[in-house]
């Protein structure tokens, strides 16, 4: 075998391996890696009480109540599998609305509802323009 | 790989490359201005977004493109290991930098749609750290090789990192799809994208992509015309 056949096979079987390992490795990552909690991660298991977390997922239909003082907010979070009580005070994004993603940071309470600090919107990855969203958007929720 | 052989030869290569720069470059111009307008103009504004989402036909390409860049760059590291060409590491040479400016916009269109999207400028989510490491891949890559330029060194250690790079394409690309992030999905090669508003995106997507063959083209010339003039110091100075 010439030098430069050697090189390619040994370059390539490199190359392979470096690809590889790298998938399986941050494929292994997935649950510390993992940018919020679903609801369903946190059923049934302890409560990560001493920590600031993050909670993820969809905003229950007709959930989101108004509270007297102007500013507080309440609503469920859920993932179809189970669903997670949020109070949060303060101003949310455009996109944060019923029927579609949200991800909340704060800190889970003792009795499993969630105080938020901090809300996020999360889209989904579908584009489309006013006229033809109509009933689009909100499937999603029912489908999850 | 006869083809690629031939163009080895810098006096060949740059026989095609000179008349193709021009051409890349301004046809790429062109069509990046049409589809700029036309998403501006022409595709209406998405449902929940509103007008923010018009970045998009910014900040999908030189996501493209910065990883595009990156696996250019790996592809000329491999064979510049394998076969030797020194145009293979003039090529990786030529790209970083191009690569590096795009996978910054990238970040940057990012973090200005996500302030009114999602309501934050920056979150460390799966996908927006792993864009930020090839960031800083591509400044790591440039710094190595300067240093072994500096040092006269074969190009051989650039190289290698050029190909170990590559670990993280597949992290950028899968991290949306392994870890649940604040970064939606995958919508353009699922078609979750409705046509009326895809379609200016091919144009950007195309024209920046030719934009970046003509640059790098452009610095490949550059780069070989001032070996060219080391070279020839080196002769008057030798003489």
């Amino acid at each position: 075998m010439k030098a430069k056949h050697q090189r390619l096979v040994l370059a390539l079987l490199a190359l392979g391996a470096i690809l590889g390992a790298s998938a399986l490795a941050m494929s292994a990552l997935k649950d510390q890696a993992a940018f919020f909690y679903a609801p369903a991660d946190v059923k049934g298991k302890p409560l990560p009480l001493d920590r600031h977390v993050r909670l993820g997922g969809m905003v229950e239909k007709g959930s989101i109540q108004r509270q007297p003082d102007g500013v507080s907010i309440r609503f469920v979070v859920t993932d179809g599998q189970a669903k997670v009580p949020v109070a949060f005070r303060g101003v949310t994004p455009d996109l944060f609305k019923e029927g579609s993603g949200v991800v909340a940071e704060g800190r889970f309470q003792p009795d499993g509802s969630f105080i938020a600090d901090n809300i996020l919107a999360k889209h989904d990855e579908r584009y489309m323009p006013p006229q033809a969203a109509g009933n689009m958007h909100e499937t999603k929720s029912l489908e999850q | 790989m006869p083809a690629l052989h031939a163009l080895a030869n810098p006096a060949r290569f740059l026989r095609i490359a000179r008349p193709l720069t021009p051409i890349l470059f301004w046809l790429g111009v062109v069509l990046v201005a049409f589809g700029c307008w036309a998403g501006l103009m022409l595709t209406p504004p998405d449902a929940l977004q509103k007008e923010s989402v018009r970045i998009l036909y910014i900040h999908v390409p030189s996501a493209w493109l910065g990883m595009g860049g990156w696996s250019g760059l790996a592809i000329a590291c491999l064979s510049y290991l394998i076969w030797r060409h020194p145009l293979a590491s003039v090529a990786a040479r030529a790209i970083a930098p191009a690569g590096a400016t795009f996978a910054a916009l990238c970040l940057l269109t990012g973090s200005i749609w996500g302030r009114p999207t999602w309501g934050t400028w920056w979150e460390w989510d799966g996908r927006l750290t792993s864009m930020l490491l090839l960031f800083f891949v591509y400044i790591a890559w440039i710094a190595l090789d300067r240093a072994d330029a500096d040092r006269s060194g074969d190009g051989r250690v650039p190289a290698l990192f050029g190909v170990a790079g590559s670990a993280l394409l597949p992290i950028v690309h899968y991290s949306v799809i392994w870890w649940n992030t604040l970064h939606q999905g995958e919508s353009v090669v699922t078609g979750k994208i409705a046509p009326s508003m895809l379609w200016p995106l091919f144009f950007t997507l195309g024209g920046f992509t030719l934009f970046f063959a003509g640059v790098v083209l452009m610095r490949m010339r550059a780069i070989l015309a001032n070996q060219k003039v080391e070279a020839r110091l080196r002769r008057m100075a030798a003489a």
